[in-house]
C-alpha cells in the first residue's frame, strides 16, 4: 500500500508507514485523520471548562454569545486556557529538574549510590555561583549543598530564583518592572492555577504575565537545574559522533529502545547494556550483542553524553515497535503515546513503564527506584535479552536509512572552541556576527505534529537559514529531524550553507547545525545568548542580538512554556502551529505585537517553513541595522530588506 | 434520486462544529483563524437549537412544496432542478423577509449586511465535487447524515421490520410458556 509523501519527508518513516498501512495497523497519522474535522472552538481557544456553570464558548463571528456565563470574553478565556498550558509545561520540565536534583542529593549522601559525581569541574563552578562554601569540603559535601540549594529553588516562596541572575542585566530589569521575576518554580505554577480559577484574574494581559512568570521559572530555573545537575551527575557533553534513524536498529542485536525524557534511568540502562554477564547472555541467545537506541529527549540525553544512536523522533515511536526488532521499549515520562501499548500487543516487544507518575495500557510496570538504579536497569535489560528469541522473523521490517551526525555541543564548549583550547572566549562568535560572516544565530526546536508533514518544517527552516548564513542551534525532536537528514555533519556546510558559515565550519570543523541537547537543554541556548551579550558589541540584551527562534512542528504544553520564556527573554519566536488563541483578537495582537514593549521578544505564527525562516531573517536584519552592523559579508539568496543606514557624509 | 440531510437529535452533543464549518464553507477565508483575525463576519446556515434534553441542528429542509418559493415577490427563491436544493439568488432578493415569516423551521436568516436573505444551499459546490455538505462533514457523532431519500427509507423500513419480527418472536415465546 502506498502512503502519501505528505505524511513525512523522512525515508525511513515513509517506508514504515507503507509497512504499517499494509498490515492495517493504525498510527498517529491515521488517528489524526479520524479526528477530522477538529473542533473549531478548541482550535481558536474560545471554549472554557473551568467551572460547571459552563462549558461556555464564544461565537467567533459575533452572532452568538460574546461572553461566557461569568462574563469572560474571548480574550479572557483564551488567555486563561493558554497560561494553564504554560503551567503544565513548566510543571513537566521542572519535575524533571526536581528528579535530577533528588538524584544528586542521593549521590551526595550515599557513597555506595549507583550515581556518582562525574563532572567535578562543573560542580565546583556551580558551587561558586550558588555561594556554596567549598573550603575544606569533600566533593560529596559540596554536591550535597549544591543539591539542597537547587532543591530549594522549587519550593522557594520569595526572592528571586538564583539562575535568573545569569540573564543579561537589562532583561532582569524588564522582568522586575513587569512583575514577572520568578520567586520559586512551584509557586508560579500554583499561582497560574489560582489566577485561572473562576472569578480571579480577568485581565488578559495580567493573566499572560502570570503565565510568563511560570515560564521564566521553567527556563531560568526548572529546566536550567535539570541541565546543570545532569551535567554534574553524568558529565557535561562533549563532541560525539553517532547515527540517527530507524536504520540504527540492527536485527542481529538484542534491541532496547529508551523513550521519554529523564536521563536518570537511561544512564543506568546504558551501563547495564554493557554488563559483561548480560552481553554474554545475549550471545547465548544467538544475538550479536545488545544494541541501545533512543527516541525523543531521553535519546538526546544519552546521545550527547555517550554517543548512543537515535532511533527517531516523536512521531516515529510507534514505527520503531513496528520494525519487529525492538525487544523492549522502556519509557519514563512525557511525549510517550498511550498508543504504544496496542502496538506492542501486535509484536513481541515488551513495553516497560518505569515512572510511578506514568503508567500505560498493555505495559509491564517495573518501577524505577534511584536507590536501586543499576539493579533495576539490569533486570530490565535481562528481560529484553530473554525476549529476543520471541521475535517473529516473518514480521521484521527495518528500514535501512540512518545518517551520521555530530552532537554534544554546550554553552561551555560550543563557542569557546572558536577561540581555541587556550583562549576560550565568545569573542570569535561575536566578531563573526559583527563582521557579517555570520548574519545571525537561530534556534530551531520543538516537537513533531501530524498537522504538519513530519520533519519538513524543521528541515526547510534550517536549510533556508543556513543558505542565508544564519548559524542554527537545535534541540529536542528538531535536532533529531536534522540528524536524520544529515544536517548535523560537518560536510552539510558544503551542501547547504552560505559562504560565511562554510568558512567558519571549515576553520573549526563544526557542523552548520549545532545539537545542544534535549528540550530542557534549551536552557543552554539561553546561556549561549547571554554570553553573546556579555561578550560585548551586540547590544545590552538578548532582544538586541541578531537572533531568532522557531518551533515549526510544536504540539506539547512544554513547548508553550518554552515559547513564553524565549519571548520573555527577548527572543523573536516563530511558531509553525499557532497558539490556540486566535479566536481572541486582542490577545493575538498582544502576543504578536504588544508583548515586545515589555520584554523585547514576541511571537509570530507562520506555517510555511520557508516564509517562517524569512520572518526570522528579516528580524535578524532589523537587529543588525539597529546595531549599525553591516549586511551579510557574502551574497545571500534572500537579500536583507533592512540595512544599516550609512553614516551621513559630512 | 435526491439526497437529503437526516438529523438524529439523539446523537447531537451541541458542540456547534456544524455551525463553524458551515460558516467557513460559505465565506472567503481559508481558515477560521484567518476569518477571525481579518474580522470577516462569517455566517452559519445551520443552527443548533436546544429542545428539552436534546439539541437539534436545523437547516433548510428544501421543502418539496416550499412556502418560501411561493411567497417570494421577486422570484429570487427557486428550485433550479427537480428534487434539487431550494436556492436564493442574492441579486434579485430585496430583503422583504416574507420567506423568513412563512418558513416553518426558522432557518431563513437575514444576511450580515442585511441586504438579502441567506439559508442552507445544501453546499452545492461541495456536493457537485462529491463531498458531503460542510455541516455533515463536521459532525463528529454522525447526528447529521447526507443520504439518498430512498436509502434512508429502506433503512427505516428494515429497522421497523426487525422490530415487528422481534415483537412477534417475544409474543410467540410467551404463548409457549
Amino acid at each position: 500500500m502506498k502512503v502519501s509523501g505528505q505524511r513525512s519527508i523522512d525515508p525511513a518513516t515513509i517506508e514504515m508507514l507503507e509497512h504499517v498501512a499494509a498490515a492495517n495497523m493504525p498510527v498517529a497519522w491515521d488517528r489524526y485523520d479520524a479526528q477530522q474535522p477538529q473542533c473549531g472552538f478548541g482550535q481558536l481557544g474560545i471554549c472554557c471548562r473551568n467551572c460547571t456553570m459552563g462549558p461556555c464558548r464564544i461565537d467567533p463571528f459575533g452572532e452568538g454569545p460574546a461572553e461566557g456565563i461569568c462574563g469572560a470574553t474571548a480574550d479572557i478565556i483564551a488567555a486563561r486556557n493558554l497560561v494553564r498550558m504554560i503551567a503544565a509545561g513548566a510543571a513537566a520540565h521542572s519535575d524533571h529538574g526536581r528528579d535530577v536534583a533528588h538524584t544528586l542529593l542521593m549521590a551526595a549522601k550515599d557513597p555506595n549510590c549507583d550515581y556518582k559525581i562525574r563532572d567535578e569541574r562543573k560542580l565546583r563552578a556551580l558551587a561558586a555561583e550558588l555561594g556554596v562554601p567549598t573550603e575544606g569540603k569533600d566533593l560529596r559535601q559540596i554536591a550535597h549543598a549544591v543539591a539542597e540549594k537547587a532543591f530549594g529553588q522549587f519550593g522557594q516562596q520569595h526572592g528571586e530564583v538564583i539562575f535568573a541572575a545569569r540573564a543579561p542585566e537589562d532583561q532582569q530589569k524588564r522582568w522586575r518592572k513587569a512583575g514577572v521575576m520568578p520567586r520559586g518554580v512551584d509557586r508560579e505554577i500554583v499561582e497560574v492555577m489560582h489566577r485561572t480559577h473562576i472569578g480571579v484574574d480577568n485581565d488578559p494581559v495580567n493573566i499572560i504575565l502570570g503565565g510568563v512568570r511560570a515560564a521564566l521559572g521553567d527556563g531560568w530555573a526548572g529546566s536550567m537545574i535539570a541541565t546543570e545537575l545532569s551535567d554534574v551527575l553524568f558529565r557535561t557533553p562533549h563532541w560525539v559522533r553517532s547515527r540517527a534513524n530507524l536504520g540504527v536498529l540492527d536485527p542481529r542485536n538484542v534491541n532496547i529502545v529508551v523513550h521519554g525524557h529523564e536521563p536518570l534511568l537511561s544512564e543506568m540502562i546504558v551501563a547495564a547494556a554493557q554488563d559483561k554477564e548480560l552481553v554474554a547472555l545475549a550471545k547465548s541467545k544467538g544475538a550479536q550483542g545488545i544494541g541501545l537506541a533512543g527516541i525523543c529527549c531521553t535519546a538526546n540525553e544519552i546521545l550527547m553524553r555517550h554517543g548512543i544512536p537515535v532511533a527517531g523522533n516523536f512521531l516515529q515511536q510507534e514505527l520503531a515497535i513496528a520494525t519487529g526488532v525492538v525487544d523492549a521499549m522502556i519509557v519514563d515520562v512525557q511525549c510517550v503515546m498511550p498508543a504504544l501499548g496496542k502496538m506492542t500487543e501486535c509484536f513481541h516487544t515488551k513495553l516497560i513503564s518505569t515512572s510511578p507518575k506514568a503508567k500505560f495500557p498493555f505495559a509491564q510496570h517495573i518501577e524505577f527506584d534511584e536507590a536501586k538504579a543499576l539493579g533495576i536497569a539490569k533486570q530490565i535489560v535481562r528481560m529484553a535479552v530473554e525476549n529476543y528469541p520471541n521475535r517473529e522473523q516473518c514480521r521484521i521490517c527495518v528500514p535501512s536509512a540512518s545518517n551520521p551526525l555530530v552532537a554534544g555541543f554546550t554553552a561551555e564548549n560550543v563557542f569557546t572552541m572558536l577561540g581555541g583550547r587556550y583562549r576560550p572566549s565568545y569573542r570569535p562568535l561575536n566578531d563573526g556576527v559583527m563582521s557579517g560572516r555570520l548574519r545571525g544565530v537561530a534556534a530551531v526546536v520543538g516537537c513533531n505534529n501530524p498537522k504538519h508533514p513530519h520533519d519538513v518544517g524543521h528541515l526547510e527552516i534550517a536549510k533556508e537559514l543556513l543558505r542565508n548564513d544564519v548559524l542554527v542551534a537545535v534541540t529536542g525532536c528538531s535536532a533529531i529531524a536534522d540528524a536524520k537528514a544529515g544536517l548535523l555533519c560537518p560536510e552539510a556546510a558544503e551542501k547547504y550553507a552560505g559562504k560565511g558559515i562554510q568558512e567558519i565550519c571549515r576553520a573549526v570543523g563544526i557542523p552548520p547545525v549545532l545539537h545542544l541537547g534535549s528540550c530542557v537543554d534549551i536552557s543552554r541556548i539561553l546561556i549561549v545568548l547571554t554570553n553573546m551579550v556579555k561578550e560585548g558589541g551586540l547590544g545590552q540584551s538578548i532582544a538586541d542580538l541578531p537572533v531568532a527562534a522557531a518551533a515549526p512542528e510544536w504540539m506539547s504544553e512544554k513547548a508553550v512554556s518554552i515559547g513564553f520564556y524565549a519571548v520573555a527573554s527577548g527572543a523573536y519566536t516563530v511558531l509553525g502551529e499557532p497558539l490556540p488563541i486566535q479566536g481572541a483578537r486582542g490577545l493575538t495582537k498582544f502576543l504578536t505585537e504588544g508583548i515586545e514593549d515589555l520584554f523585547g521578544g514576541k511571537f509570530a505564527f507562520e506555517g510555511d517553513p520557508v516564509k517562517a525562516a524569512r520572518l526570522m531573517i528579516d528580524h535578524i536584519d532589523e537587529r543588525r541595522a539597529a546595531l549599525h552592523l553591516p549586511g551579510p559579508m557574502y551574497e545571500v539568496p534572500y537579500a536583507p530588506k533592512t540595512v544599516a543606514k550609512a553614516k551621513a557624509a559630512p | 434520486m435526491a439526497k437529503m440531510i437526516e438529523i438524529n437529535e439523539r446523537l447531537c452533543l451541541a458542540c456547534k462544529s456544524c455551525e463553524l464549518e458551515c460558516a467557513l464553507a460559505h465565506g472567503e477565508a481559508r481558515s477560521l483563524a484567518e476569518a477571525v483575525l481579518a474580522g470577516e463576519p462569517l455566517q452559519s446556515r445551520v443552527h443548533v437549537e436546544a429542545a428539552g434534553q436534546y439539541s437539534v441542528p436545523l437547516q433548510c429542509r428544501h421543502c418539496e412544496d416550499a412556502p418560501c418559493i411561493a411567497v417570494c415577490p421577486t422570484e429570487a427563491i427557486r428550485r433550479p432542478s427537480e428534487h434539487g436544493p431550494v436556492l436564493i439568488n442574492a441579486e434579485s432578493c430585496i430583503g422583504c423577509k416574507f420567506c423568513l415569516m412563512v418558513c416553518p423551521f426558522g432557518v431563513i436568516d437575514l444576511s450580515r449586511d442585511g441586504k438579502a436573505l441567506v439559508k442552507c444551499d445544501l453546499c452545492v459546490a461541495r456536493t457537485e465535487a462529491g463531498l458531503a455538505p460542510a455541516c455533515v462533514w463536521a459532525c463528529p457523532t454522525g447526528a447529521l447524515k447526507f443520504e439518498e431519500v430512498d436509502e434512508l427509507l429502506r433503512r427505516r423500513r428494515r429497522q421497523a421490520g426487525a422490530q415487528i419480527a422481534a415483537a412477534r418472536e417475544t409474543a410467540g415465546k410467551k404463548d409457549v410458556t
